[in-house]
């Protein structure tokens, strides 16, 4: 039994940056009609962020869980305003392979530098250690990644479809032009929307540094894995993104326990068959 | 919402005359390569690209359909043409033909799952589809898992023409670029073709005009996986080995790349594309992960500075159809 919790809990870590990065791309992908490909390697620079951070500015992870979002997001709006903005009303696809190529460029610098092995990243003192929950051995940091990924996870939920800054950016998704008419500044909306969908992604990527090591390629397998979760889910709803990241992790982890043989492949075996039973994906919107 | 390509003119009987011409120059340059000293092996892998990338811009330049899993056809026929040959012990041609009955039959199903939901979903989920292939590929015995499959023997093909030899190889790979490059030219230029490019323009509209459009967009994917799993099998030969390289989405996305460097929708353009990849690679071969950043640069100027890819400006700049 000890075995079954102990892969639920990483599955459980694995929804969460599941959850995370579907969250990210729903957002973008509300606003700036882009499946933002390069959201793994985003990812891939929130973790080499904070390990730069720690042993260069000897700054520690808690002031990385800010910093490195902000820097990347910065980063991302910066893409964002050179070459992003240029491919609005043009067809999906070009953003596609746009961020493709930004993808290629960041990872292929990295590995250049750091090779395709793994650098550590220790966790932080606050969280070292574990309990005993009478049922399991709960290692501290792991179960702070899945709290806090919750937390961050309802927050931007709140801040999408509860507030007045939300409902702005809903209206825009909705009707770019008549919100413009109303005097908001849309394209810096969009940006500032990219930069939020970029940070999310750069914060689970610190998350994950303790845990996966920080390697040039960590994002490129995982954004795979996204986009099934996110066809699966629907990028209709906020709600949506989180519950299905979280659900796809733990019933990964389950595999993981019942058949590791198909651990790698269990994501992509439901996406097959939720397109088979309900082509809509489980939120229901079409395409 | 603009369209990828603007070849939305009719066909008209000067176009077809200039596409005739820059066909019969292409064959006949192709045709002379083993006499000018250009090292051979080269031009073929370049062959079996230029084909896996033609089958590819048949979906994406006609039919609006971007596969971001193409790979997967290249890998699987090479899989299975490989271990048909060197296990079961199969003629080439047999070799051949069952790597693309195999291609084919992936084409069905993977096609079937993908053509479910429209845009930037399909490619996505063949993205998602060829990873499966590529965990399973990984994990089956048959593959090998990392070392792949190699050494495959090349024997004789039809019992008369020997693979071996490089010369007879490479014309062999050329006839059988030819012969798939025009069935692909002549399908885009069939009523089935039509209905396809309409389709990429509007799908709904074709709907309403009462045509079966998945029923189209399937055969489309059938036919092109079919072709990629043909240059796999081709592959094979060429390369003698059989990894997962071929398999891997970056593969899929250097696909793209050739087609998108040619010219989405052009009829020469992934050709052209294909070459001037294969090319890079060969001459930046030292520069170990650079080649990744270039051609991450490559995208990124292709996409926001000349979308029409280097075919589509110079057909535009002469106000021909290549």
């Amino acid at each position: 039994m000890q075995a079954l919790y102990a892969q639920l809990l990483v599955g459980l870590i694995n929804g969460s940056f599941y959850a995370l990065l579907s969250l990210g791309l729903a957002v973008i992908f509300g606003m700036l009609n882009i499946i933002n490909f390069a959201h793994g390697a985003l990812y891939m620079m929130g973790a080499f962020v904070a390990y730069f951070l720690l042993n260069l500015g000897g700054i520690n992870y808690w002031w990385a869980l800010l910093i490195a979002p902000v820097i990347v997001g910065i980063f991302g709006m910066i893409l964002e305003r050179t070459m992003l903005q240029w491919l609005a009303g043009l067809d999906h696809l070009y953003g596609l392979l746009l961020t493709f190529g930004i993808a290629l460029i960041v990872q292929g610098v990295f590995q250049n530098y750091f090779g395709s092995s793994g650098l550590p990243y220790s966790i932080p003192d606050q969280l070292k250690g574990g309990v005993n929950l009478g049922f399991m051995f709960l290692p501290i940091y792991r179960g702070w990644v899945v709290i806090f990924s919750l937390v961050v996870c309802l927050a931007t939920w709140f801040l999408i479809e509860k507030t007045q800054l939300g409902a702005y950016l809903r209206a825009a998704t909705e009707n770019p032009t008549l919100v413009r008419a109303f005097g908001i500044n849309v394209p810096r909306m969009i940006t500032l929307t990219y930069g939020l969908g970029v940070g999310l992604a750069a914060l689970a990527g610190v998350l994950s540094a303790p845990i996966n090591q920080v390697r040039p390629l960590m994002g490129a397998d995982l954004i795979i894995v996204v986009f099934a979760v996110v066809v699966i889910g629907g990028m209709g709803s906020i709600m949506g993104s989180i519950i299905t990241g979280f659900a796809l992790g733990v019933i990964e982890g389950l595999t993981k326990y019942f058949y590791p043989e198909a651990s790698n492949t269990v994501v992509f075996v439901l996406m097959v068959v939720v397109l088979l039973v309900k082509p809509t994906g489980l939120t229901g919107r079409a395409a | 919402m603009s369209a990828l390509t603007d070849d939305t003119l009719p066909m008209t009987p000067r176009a077809m005359r200039d596409e005739m011409i820059v066909f019969a120059v292409m064959a006949a340059l192709l045709a002379v390569v083993p006499f000018t000293g250009v090292y051979p092996f080269f031009v073929m892998q370049a062959l079996c690209f230029a084909l896996l990338a033609c089958a590819f811009n048949l979906l994406i330049g006609y039919g609006g359909l971007l596969s971001f899993g193409h790979a997967m056809f290249l890998g699987t026929a090479g899989y299975v043409s490989a271990h048909a040959l060197k296990v079961w012990g199969l003629s080439p041609e047999l070799g051949i033909v069952v790597g693309t009955a195999a291609a084919a039959l992936l084409g069905l199903v993977t096609g079937y799952i993908s053509i479910k939901r429209q845009g930037i979903y399909f490619s996505m989920i063949t993205l998602a589809l060829s990873q499966l292939l590529y965990f399973l590929y990984l994990q089956a015995p048959f593959t090998h898992g990392e070392d792949g499959i190699q050494g495959i023997p090349q024997g004789h093909l039809l019992g008369i023409f020997d693979l071996s030899k490089p010369i007879v190889l490479y014309y062999v790979v050329l006839v059988g670029f030819l012969a798939g490059f025009l069935l692909i030219y002549r399908t885009i230029n069939s009523p089935f073709g039509e209905v396809l490019k309409s389709i990429r323009e509007n799908e709904p509209r074709a709907i309403s005009l009462g045509y079966k459009t998945d029923q189209y967009k399937l055969l489309a994917f059938i036919l092109s996986g079919t072709l990629a799993g043909f240059a796999g099998s081709l592959k094979v030969f060429v390369a003698q080995n059989a990894s997962l390289t071929d398999v891997h989405w970056s593969m899929s996305g250097e696909i793209v790349l050739m087609t998108l460097v040619g010219g989405l929708g052009t009829i020469f353009g992934p050709v052209v594309g294909a070459f001037v990849i294969i090319a890079m690679q060969q001459y930046l071969a030292g520069f170990g992960q650079w080649v990744t950043v270039i051609q991450g640069v490559i995208f990124v100027a292709c996409v926001l500075l000349f979308r029409r890819g280097l075919v589509g400006e110079l057909a535009h700049l002469l106000r021909r159809s290549l």
